[in-house]
């Protein structure tokens, strides 16, 4: 028999709608494997065997008593410990929520779960998904299961949603849950070499996620390639009044309508992504990349986003003020951590509790954002920022009256190493740079695997759409995923 | 613009958090160094530009002006509210006294 742990996300769900095997077979054989793998990978805070077991169970009655069966029917999955489950602890990662057990669930897990996927189990992420390498969790480091070739170093599994990619990556888990405020889906498919996307602002509902910055926050699905994508992102995706960004549109069927043929479809190349010393191995894949979507019947042409360069300092005033506002509820008084000094009075509660319950970069981030909110600096700060955005934007949306989508590289580089940036955060901040305008722009991007470096590390190419143009994405990335052949996966030493 | 130990412990004081002489020496350089570096977006020239508010155009709602209209916190979920406080008394949130 096939190992069930090789399958993704439409082969499992075939699979058990042909009888093939059963749910309950997958759910055994992934919570073997993420048991199997969690002392070395650490890509989980919290190990749900048992709701993997009760979903396939679900599942597998359902289906012996004739009845239709979801989109996700018999597939388990990992959840971004950033996502409210009820009954299920969920700490985003950080110490403030260590013991929070939510008494309502998300619906974007809800979602999932009515779709017919299980929970393996919550994923690690930087706290509060702030980070580019999984190194902020209060709950340890994710290891990627990559190594580079003839060494053994740990290496980042990029971030936020480094368990996510981790998992997925080591197939202990078919597919997996992100959230991108910044890049932070984009980003570690590409260092764990898999597919991610990051939906229109607005297409998953925000509702029970720990908020990082709102404007900017989505979630999206993490899997091993392009149709499982769009598979789970349909059943995460949809209108929901409980948010009130959330856009009420249909959800469009982007599996069934996937199309790698891009003849009459025009790709836009942005010249000032193209940025000096920049790494040779991401230049040749992007080139490789423009080849592949030539083939498929593209019109490449060259485009400009003017702003680009200023899209990250803006991110880094506009999501640290949004943070600094959002963990403002973290207070010791209504949910999580409370350090009360003895003889402390409310105040000195207040601030006890936040000194220890959040971590060194959270720290940071609400330091910053308070400061650029603060009386006097608003305008030079916030308001600038939110106005350079405007021009970011606007640059896409020239872009667009030409182009279809866009091609860009998903990071300036492969994985890194753990604890080689941990010490500037002004550098891992600029392992976004790429990844950030489309962002703070609101646009559906997705990173797929495009090749190997010169180390033997996965290199993902990112492709950029219109507003509500999930499909344009989804099409293009299949048309690089032919192409590419990418095939490539860790060695297992776990 | 560039702050000094002065400032980071006034916006530490903002922020609710509670840091140590030796946390704000070390936070100064690093905030520094954040700040000259987002200091390059006073090159762009915004004039006439309006400051980015809502990133896919979106039509506001408002939900039915009903008791009960959301059914999570729309009344008699009061344990469930306080089901994760972490001093819940008497149905209540407790605090440390703030009345001297």
């Amino acid at each position: 028999m096939t190992d069930l742990t090789d399958l993704g996300v439409a082969a499992i769900r075939a699979g058990v709608a042909n009888g093939d095997f059963s749910a309950t077979e997958v759910a055994g054989a992934f919570n073997t494997a993420v048991a199997d793998a969690q002392p070395a990978l650490n890509a989980f805070i919290t190990l749900t065997p048992d709701k993997a077991l009760e979903a396939a169970a679900a599942v597998d009655a359902d289906r012996a008593a004739g009845k239709a069966l979801g989109k996700m029917a018999g597939v388990p999955i990992g959840m971004k410990d950033l996502f409210a489950t009820t009954g299920t602890k969920t700490t985003a990662a950080s110490q403030i929520l260590g013991n929070f057990v939510p008494p309502y669930e998300s619906t974007v897990s809800q979602k999932l779960w009515d779709a017919g996927a299980g929970m393996l189990g919550k994923l690690n992420l930087d706290q509060f998904a702030m980070g580019s390498s999984n190194e902020t969790s209060a709950f340890g480091n994710v290891i990627s299961p990559w190594r580079r070739e003839g060494d053994t170093a740990q290496l980042a599994p990029g971030g936020s949603s480094g368990g996510s990619s981790a998992a997925v990556s080591a197939r202990i888990a078919p597919a997996a849950t992100g959230t991108d405020t910044g890049g932070s889906i984009r980003q570690p498919a590409a260092f764990t070499g898999i597919s991610g996307i990051k939906p229109t602002y607005g297409r998953c509902s925000r509702w029970g996620i720990v908020a990082f910055a709102s404007s900017l926050d989505q979630a999206g699905p993490m899997a091993r390639d392009v149709r499982d994508c769009a598979i789970m992102l349909e059943a995460m995706a949809g209108f929901d009044p409980k948010d009130s960004t959330s856009l009420d549109l249909p959800v469009p069927e982007w599996e069934a309508n996937l199309n790698a043929d891009l003849r009459g479809k025009k790709v836009g190349i942005p010249r000032e992504y193209r940025m000096d010393g920049m790494d040779a191995d991401v230049a040749r894949a992007w080139d490789e990349g423009i080849a592949w979507l030539k083939d498929a019947g593209a019109e490449i042409v060259d485009i400009n986003l003017a702003h680009t360069k200023y899209a990250l300092p803006a991110y880094y005033i506009i999501a640290p003020a949004e943070a600094s506002s959002n963990l403002a509820r973290y207070d010791g008084v209504r949910y999580g951590l409370r350090d009360l000094p003895q003889g402390a009075g409310l105040q000195d509660m207040y601030a006890a509790t936040r000194a220890a319950g959040f971590g060194a970069e959270v720290k940071r981030r609400i330091l910053m954002g308070t400061y650029v909110l603060s009386a006097g600096f608003y305008d030079a700060y916030y308001t600038q920022a939110q106005k350079v955005r405007t021009l970011i934007s606007r640059d896409f949306m020239d872009a667009f009256q030409t182009v279809d989508v866009i091609l860009a590289p998903t990071a300036p580089t492969a994985a890194f190493g753990l604890g080689e940036m941990v010490s500037d955060p002004l550098a891992m901040y600029l392992n976004d740079v790429f990844a950030v305008p489309a962002s703070l722009a609101g646009l559906p991007a997705m990173s797929v695997p495009a090749g190997l470096d010169r180390q033997g590390l996965p290199l993902g190419l990112q492709l950029i759409g219109r507003p509500f143009d999930e499909q344009g994405v989804l099409d293009a990335g299949l048309a690089i995923e032919a192409r590419a052949g990418f095939t490539a996966r860790p060695a297992k030493w776990w | 613009m560039s702050v000094d130990t002065a400032t980071v412990a006034r916006i530490a004081s903002l922020a609710r958090i509670k840091v140590t002489d030796e946390e704000i020496a070390a936070m100064v350089p690093e905030l520094n160094g954040i700040l000259a570096w987002v200091e390059q977006l006073g090159e762009v020239n915004v004039e006439g530009i309006a400051p980015m508010t809502a990133v896919i155009p979106n039509q506001q709602r408002l939900r039915d002006d009903v008791v009960g209209a959301d059914p999570l916190t729309g009344g008699g979920v009061r344990d469930k509210v306080l089901s994760n406080a972490p001093a819940g008394e008497h149905g209540f949130f407790g605090v440390p006294k703030v009345i001297e």
